[in-house]
């Protein structure tokens, strides 16, 4: 973006040993699936492994986790920094919940964690991916290479806090085929948008809305990584022609689509509701967000843009109309960083070893006198306040115990609902024994008989219960002063608790 | 400590035939040079170092002896002036100079962060004097933050990605050659942060290895940190200018040269567009690194 397009060509010294030389042409097209594969590898390893955790995850889909992990970073990308960490392991959770709902809660976040963490593959140094793959060199040699990738990364935000972004390669795995030019692409997703939109097709229409935005993150961050480096230096951008084209353009682009976007708001909103199926009207409704998100994030865009100006001119002062420097220094970018970047990684690292050699200052090495080591081996340490002041003794009030039935009303219901297996009664019964006893009573019954309408069986019977209260509604209409409702059939039920500890034991 | 080793010296490093000073004179030509080894000393804070600097700057003779003892403690004179104070850098073999094993644990195993230490001060030297104006004016003070650093070094590794896809190169390293890979990939390659357990930075990312090489950069006196936006900012002293400029930055370039680059520019045009119609051509994108 920033810069001119590279219209000489590259130095000589700068292909030898550096560059392979290309090999054929088919073999070069398998060579980019191949990396393509390599990308979606590490979401069937989290599947494979799975099963390596402690405990029991086989339950889980981890590969859906992952590409709704990558959804999720995609779209929570900010401008400035990226997505928050927690926040995508709290937005996560739902889904892994739904997968498995009767597990606890803890462990969903251990598997969000688990898949985030792999994604970022949090164990290697360069917290990355590594695929190796074989292409044919142009002499006919059969090469192996190794191909690097990430997929989330983990970039440093406002306040030192780290931010995850998912890379290029991980919206290419998630959308496909997304390397293509970003305004094209964005015009195409919304043609075909709006055609789907007047024919009333919204299932497709969201699926064009999502990839849309999609592209419009990509975009900016595009535009991001450009504003970053004009900020950096001036020289990094040409001043005269370039920069100024591209913001034109940029603003273009967003008044464009900010006009675009507001037209399907405004049809997608009609659509929403003048709708009679309910499900069309939800799906109108998410899509009446997505446009909003977008245009949201192409506000946030415009208003970049229009900061970059300003910015130019200051640096601009600042740089250029110093006075003029009669001796000339090295330039260390253009004269050292810039020729060594390409070199082979074995050459470069002479010039930096000797720039670091000659770069780093000096250290007075310590010199130490036996004397000197042995008083100081032999002072005592000091002695340090540890404890620190008096606590106050805490001042306890006593809570008043609010509590709506006392232990006796309890235990007197607790009774009453001691029911034989053999013999269950009715509700309204038991509310009119309870009422005899203690007018307060009926509802701490009724409450009882209600909790026990659907009773837990599966964890009674694991926890080795031998009888368990239980409330069957047969429609009979109950006939109580004080309470209306189903006139439930309580009863107690056996459980095999001799055959639980069998199979328990057998297990 | 190590006066004890500068209070030894002035004896073998006094000639003989300077019969006008005493060994007291040598004396206190050692103690500027002890001055000159604690970086972090301001001249102007110090009376007896500033008065010290004075007679170097006023009595030929003295100064001769002082530059004598740096000498024969392996130690070169960069500047003698109230701004830098007794600026000495260590010579290549010298006991003071700074070995990149003692400096980070694993660069001894590893050759790969070797380069991306070495890489990290050349990088923040870059950025601190981003035009060779800015290294020659002895008034100029640089900016550094350690995420500018990173991102700048990143940006000229996606430049050359792009130039490298461009050409439909294959940049993908040879699994059994390392060696070969090209030197940006090693640093497109590591991750820029990552979140630990105790918040601190990952000391194997890049802004790891580059906050690791401005603080001890700090420690030498050569950067003063102003504040802790983007992953901490500092600014440059007058030592770590005459450092870059007298010691480092023809070091690397002799080792460049040997390796057979020979970067050409005019030292000026780097303020310009870049022209189609670039005379340069042998270097062109040497010659006008920001538009390549």
């Amino acid at each position: 973006m920033t810069s001119p397009a590279p219209t000489d060509s590259v130095p000589p010294q700068f292909s030898a040993g550096s560059r392979p030389a290309p090999g054929p042409a088919a073999d070069e097209g398998l060579a980019r699936r191949l990396r393509a594969l390599a990308c979606t590898a590490p979401l069937h390893d989290l599947d494979a492994r799975k099963a390596n955790l402690a405990g029991e995850y086989s339950v889980y889909g981890m590969a859906e986790v992952a590409l709704a992990a990558i959804d999720l970073v995609t779209l929570n990308m900010d401008f400035d920094t990226g997505a928050d960490h927690d926040q995508i392991v709290a937005r996560l959770i739902p889904r892994i919940a739904a997968q498995a709902p009767r597990r606890p809660v803890e462990e969903h976040e251990r598997v969000a964690r688990w898949v985030l963490e792999n994604l970022i593959n949090v164990g290697s140094v360069d917290r990355g991916f590594r695929a190796v793959y074989g292409t044919f060199a142009s002499d006919g040699t059969y090469v192996r290479r190794d191909y690097d990738f990430k997929l989330i990364e983990e970039v440093p935000g406002y306040g030192g806090g780290v931010y995850l972004r998912t890379t290029d390669e991980a919206v290419n795995v998630l959308v496909g085929a997304l390397d293509t030019d970003v305004t094209s692409a964005q015009i195409a997703a919304e043609v075909k948008l709006e055609v789907l939109i007047s024919r009333g097709r919204l299932a497709d229409a969201q699926l064009a809305a999502e990839q849309a935005r999609y592209r419009t993150v990509q975009y900016s961050e595009t535009l991001r990584r450009a504003l970053d480096a004009t900020r950096r230096n001036v020289r990094a951008v040409d001043w005269l022609q370039t920069v100024p084209d591209m913001i034109a353009e940029a603003l273009d682009h967003v008044a464009d689509r900010y006009r675009h976007e507001n037209a399907i708001l405004t049809n997608i909103r009609k659509a929403r509701d003048e709708s009679e199926d309910p499900e069309q009207k939800r799906r109108a409704a998410e899509l009446v967000d997505i446009v909003k998100d977008c245009i949201r994030r192409h506000t946030l865009l415009q208003s970049r843009l229009l900061e970059a100006g300003p910015l130019f001119r200051a640096e601009q002062d600042r740089q250029a109309f110093a006075t003029p420097m009669t001796t000339s220094g090295t330039d260390l970018y253009g004269h050292l960083i810039a020729p060594l970047l390409p070199l082979p990684a074995e050459q470069a690292r002479r010039v930096t070893d000797a720039f670091f050699a000659r770069g780093t200052g000096l250290r007075t090495p310590g010199s130490v006198r036996v004397g000197d080591l042995v008083d100081l081996l032999f002072t005592p340490p000091v002695e340090r306040e540890h404890l620190g002041a008096e606590m106050p003794e805490p001042d306890l009030i006593a809570t008043p115990d609010d509590s709506r039935f006392s232990e006796e009303q309890l235990g007197a219901a607790m009774e009453l609902l001691e029911l034989p297996a053999d013999a269950p009664r009715r509700l309204s019964g038991l509310l009119a024994d309870a009422r005899r006893l203690d007018p307060e009573l009926p509802y701490l019954v009724a409450l009882l008989a209600v909790h026990a309408a659907s009773p837990p069986v599966g964890t009674a019977y694991r926890q080795g219960e031998e009888k368990l209260l239980f409330a069957v509604d047969d429609g009979t209409e109950l006939d109580d002063p004080e309470f209306g409702g189903a006139d439930l059939i309580v009863g107690t039920a056996l459980l095999d608790a001799v055959g639980m500890a069998a199979d328990r034991e057998a297990a | 400590m190590s006066e004890h080793v500068e209070w030894s010296e002035p004896e073998t490093a006094a000639p003989p035939a300077a019969a006008a000073l005493t060994p007291a004179d040598a004396a206190d030509a050692a103690r500027l040079v002890a001055f000159g080894l604690q970086p972090k000393l301001q001249p102007a804070r110090d009376q007896e170092y500033g008065e010290l600097l004075r007679r170097y700057r006023e009595d030929p003779a003295f100064a001769r002896l002082a530059d004598a003892v740096a000498a024969g403690l392996g130690l070169v004179v960069l500047e003698v002036s109230p701004r830098a104070g007794m600026a000495v850098a260590a010579a290549e073999d010298s006991v003071f100079a700074v070995r990149m094993g003692d400096y980070a644990r694993r660069t001894s195993a590893d050759s790969m962060d070797r380069f991306l230490h070495g890489l990290a001060h050349l990088a923040v030297a870059a950025m601190a004097f981003p035009r060779p104006e800015d290294l020659a004016d002895d008034g100029y003070i640089g900016r550094v933050s350690v995420n500018g650093v990173d991102a700048f070094v990143r940006q000229a590794c996606r430049r050359l990605e792009e130039r490298a896809e461009a050409q439909g190169e294959n940049t993908d390293p040879a699994s059994d050659a390392p060696g070969l890979e090209a030197a940006w990939r090693i640093w497109a390659r590591r991750s820029s942060t990552g979140a630990t357990k105790d918040a601190r930075r990952l000391a194997g990312s890049t802004t790891g290895i580059i906050g690791k090489a401005v603080g001890f950069l700090t420690d030498s006196g050569f950067l003063q940190r102003t504040g802790d936006d983007n992953g901490g900012t500092y600014r440059t002293t007058a030592r770590y200018q005459l450092q870059v400029r007298d010691m480092a930055g023809s070091a690397a370039m002799a080792e460049l040269l040997e390796l057979g680059v020979v970067p050409v520019t005019d030292g000026t045009a780097t303020l310009l567009p870049a022209d189609d119609t670039d005379d340069l051509e042998l270097v062109a994108d040497a010659g006008l690194p920001f538009h390549s």
